[in-house]
C-alpha cells in the first residue's frame, strides 16, 4: 500500500498557482528528496500533507486516510522555520514534546542529545544556531512516525553539522517509514536518497531513483538539477 | 568521514567496487564477518537500500555469502579471491594503458616505463 499519495493536487494563492495538479504515490521504506529551487512549491506541498494548508483541488491521503488528526498522529514534521520556544530549557522542551506526541520516544531523544554535550538544564535561547537545528531534528526523529517531512534540515549549518544531521537521519528512520527531505543542497544529501522528485513551477517534472538517474544520464543528481533549473 | 563518490556512476556500483578492494587488499580477510547493511551504510554515509544492493551484487558474484541467521561473510574460496584480485588489477591496468596510449607511447615504451618506474 502507498504510504502517501495525492491525485491532481492543486493549490492556488489568489492568482498564483503554487501546485499545479500533482499526482504521486510514495511507498514506505524510502528516503525521498524533494528538490526544487526557491518558490517551486516544496513547502506548499509539505504543508498540505500536514494539514496546515487546504488544497484548492485534488485529493491527498496518508496510509489511505484523508488529512486530519489521524494522519497528524503519524506524521513528524520539521518545518523550515525555528519552532523552538526560546524561554524553555532543553529538558522543558522534551517534556512539552512528550505531552504533545504519543509516539515521542524520550529515551531516544536523550540518547541522541548526549553526544552534543549539552546540559539538559540549558536554556534554548543560549544555544547556537547549529545546536538549535540539531535539537529540532532530534525531537522530530525521536517520534516513531510513519512519515517524516524534513523541510530544509541542513540549510544554514556548517558542513560538520550537516554530516551529523544526515548520519542521525540514516541511523534513526524506521524501515517502514517514508522520509521526505526538501533541500537545494543536493550534493550533500544525494548518497542517502532512494528517489528524487524534481519540482518546477508547481509540477513534478521528474520522479526517479537516484542510481537510475546516474545510470541513465551519466550525471549526478546535482549536475542534472543544475541543468534543469539553470537561470 | 563518509565515503566520497564520483559523479555519474551509480552509487551502488561504487560501493560494490570499494568493498571488493577492501576484500582484495585483505582489509576484510577470507571468512571475516562483514558489518551489517545499516552499520556500513552509516559509515559510508549512504542509504541502507543502496548498501543492500551493493551487498546483493557482491553475493551474486560469489565474493561474499550469507549465513541465514548470523550475517554476511567474505568467501574463503581462495580461487575466487585470486580471480577478484586479477579482475581489479586488469581494470586498473586497462585504465593506465589507455591513458598512456593517449600520450602516444608504444607498447614497448609502456613496458619500459613501468619497469623503470618500479626501479626508481
Amino acid at each position: 500500500m502507498n504510504r502517501l499519495s495525492c491525485t491532481n493536487l492543486t493549490k492556488r494563492y489568489g492568482r498564483l498557482t503554487a501546485l499545479n495538479g500533482i499526482t504521486l504515490e510514495l511507498q514506505p521504506g524510502k528516503i525521498i528528496g524533494l528538490l526544487g529551487p526557491n518558490g517551486s512549491g516544496k513547502t506548499t506541498f509539505i504543508k498540505l500533507f500536514n494539514g496546515l494548508l487546504q488544497p484548492t483541488a485534488g485529493e491527498l491521503l496518508i496510509d489511505g486516510m484523508p488529512i486530519g488528526p489521524d494522519t497528524k498522529a503519524e506524521v513528524a514534521y520539521l518545518p523550515d522555520n525555528d519552532f523552538l520556544p526560546e524561554y524553555m530549557t532543553i529538558k522543558g522542551f522534551l517534556d512539552y514534546y512528550e505531552d504533545f506526541f504519543k509516539d515521542f520516544d524520550r529515551k531516544r531523544a536523550e540518547k541522541l542529545l548526549e553526544p552534543l554535550g549539552l546540559p539538559l538544564s540549558q536554556k534554548i535561547k543560549t544555544c547556537s544556531k547549529g545546536t538549535k537545528e540539531k535539537i529540532r531534528l532530534i525531537v522530530t526523529l525521536s517520534r516513531r512516525a510513519k512519515v517524516y517531512f524534513l523541510d530544509e534540515p541542513i540549510a544554514g549549518v556548517d558542513p560538520a553539522a550537516r554530516e551529523y544531521i544526515l548520519k542521525t537521519l540514516v541511523e534513526n528512520y524506521a524501515e517502514d517509514a517514508v522520509v521526505i527531505l526538501s533541500t537545494h543542497l543536493i550534493s550533500d544529501v544525494e548518497p542517502i536518497l532512494d528517489d528524487v522528485l524534481f519540482i518546477k513551477n508547481g509540477n513534478i517534472v521528474l520522479h526517479e531513483e537516484t542510481d537510475s538517474i546516474r545510470e541513465r544520464t551519466g550525471k549526478s543528481v546535482d549536475e542534472l538539477f543544475r541543468e534543469e533549473f539553470r537561470c | 568521514m563518509p565515503w566520497t563518490f564520483e559523479n555519474g556512476i551509480p552509487i551502488y556500483r561504487q560501493l560494490t567496487r570499494r568493498i571488493m578492494v577492501l576484500i582484495a587488499s585483505g582489509s576484510y580477510k577470507p571468512g571475516d564477518k562483514l558489518p551489517s547493511v545499516r552499520d556500513l551504510a552509516i559509515e559510508a554515509g549512504v542509504n541502507p537500500n543502496t548498501m543492500q544492493r551493493a551487498y546483493s551484487e557482491l553475493e551474486q558474484s560469489g565474493v561474499i555469502y550469507t549465513e541465514r541467521t548470523s550475517g554476511r561473510y567474505v568467501t574463503d574460496d581462495l580461487k575466487k579471491l585470486t580471480a577478484l584480485r586479477i579482475d581489479l588489477s586488469t581494470e586498473e591496468i586497462s585504465r593506465l594503458y589507455s591513458e598512456l596510449e593517449k600520450l602516444g607511447l608504444s607498447d614497448d615504451e609502456i613496458r619500459k616505463a613501468v619497469i623503470d618506474y618500479k626501479r626508481n
